[in-house]
């Protein structure tokens, strides 16, 4: 019980200081846009457009968690995305990853939420890398634009070089915390 | 972007509408984990923003299209991947551009690198990503995230 309550302490200041970041940054802001008037409006559109866009899309994302995070068990967590789920959890991770969840710096707060319930190093690499680049409704652009044969292979081999990467990174990460 | 929302406003409200039938307590408590992730969260989020915001002001879509134009061969690949590791920009406007820097003469490798850096890589969201994951896992991931985008650019470029 005491230890929850120190926890909750420390998640507290943390979140204080997380917002005097945007007391920071909320300042260079606006420093930036009287140093540079002449930037100021595309700075001011664009970030109001990248606001809405947020706006849109994060209430959705947190239910996405909150949703996970009531009805998944640690245990089905595991058993799918965990250390003994093979090549069915990285293709899984994929799976999940190419939904429609946003940008990237959405998927960071699913992907904590997954390692949390026990997903595997691995699969949490694989995910943020089908999250980044192959989304299926930005697949749907990149078909239009740079035709089947660029979109087949660039998908092909990212996947191979996302998983490719997930092993390289599990290890190096695991030697890290065994040396601590 | 439209598409991307409405997919998953669409998934999640289906979602929590089954949840809150099978079960009104579980479903408050997504409701609570949503919103305490939703705290934690915002204050990373609107940092990315302001991030994007000022960068977009200063480094429009179009310089980059004129720039990366130009380029060509490996060193070409290095900076594409260079300058799409440090820019956001959307993937739906990034394939757009992409198409556009090669019909200005770039090579297809060059806008494979450029896509590939661009969306695995983030230099913007690295305040959140370092928040949910640590310093040695952030540089770890975008470090090779970036030796990626150049071996799939040159394995596209040799291939096509």
């Amino acid at each position: 019980m005491n230890g929850n309550k120190m926890m909750n302490e420390n998640d507290k200041s943390k979140i204080i200081k997380s917002y005097v970041g945007v007391l920071i940054f909320a300042a260079l802001f606006i420093g930036v846009v009287i140093l540079f008037p002449e930037r100021k409006d595309t700075i001011l559109s664009e970030s109001t457009k990248y606001f809405i866009e947020m706006l849109l899309i994060i209430p959705s994302v947190m239910l996405f968690i909150g949703l996970f995070g009531a009805w998944i068990s640690k245990e089905q967590t595991t058993k799918y995305l965990g250390k003994e789920s093979g090549t069915k959890g990285a293709l899984i991770a994929i799976i999940i990853g190419s939904l429609p969840t946003g940008p990237l710096y959405m998927s960071f707060p699913i992907a904590s939420s997954l390692l949390k319930k026990g997903a595997s190093m691995l699969n949490i690499i694989v995910f943020l890398g089908a999250c980044a680049c192959l989304k299926i409704p930005q697949g749907l652009v990149e078909l239009k634009f740079m035709g089947i044969r660029f979109m087949m292979l660039r998908w092909s081999f990212s996947i191979i070089l996302i998983i490719l990467m997930g092993y390289i990174l599990e290890k190096l990460l695991e030697e890290y915390s065994n040396d601590n | 972007m439209a598409i991307d929302f409405i997919i998953l406003n669409l998934l999640v409200l289906v979602a929590l509408g089954i949840s809150f039938f099978k079960s009104k307590e579980k479903t408050s408590k997504v409701v609570k984990i949503a919103f305490n992730s939703l705290v934690n969260t915002v204050p990373y989020i609107m940092i990315t923003i302001v991030i994007i915001g000022i960068m977009q002001g200063f480094i429009p879509n179009n310089l980059i299209a004129e720039y990366l134009g130009e380029k060509s061969g490996i060193s070409g690949v290095l900076l594409a991947s260079l300058i799409g590791a440090i820019l956001y920009i959307p993937a739906f406007v990034s394939f757009p551009l992409v198409a556009s820097l090669i019909e200005k003469g770039a090579s297809v490798m060059i806008g494979a690198a450029f896509i590939t850096s661009l969306t695995m890589i983030g230099f913007t969201s690295m305040p959140l990503e370092i928040k949910e994951f640590g310093i040695k896992f952030t540089v770890l991931r975008n470090i090779s995230s970036f030796i990626a985008a150049i071996v799939i650019a040159v394995i596209i470029g040799v291939l096509l």
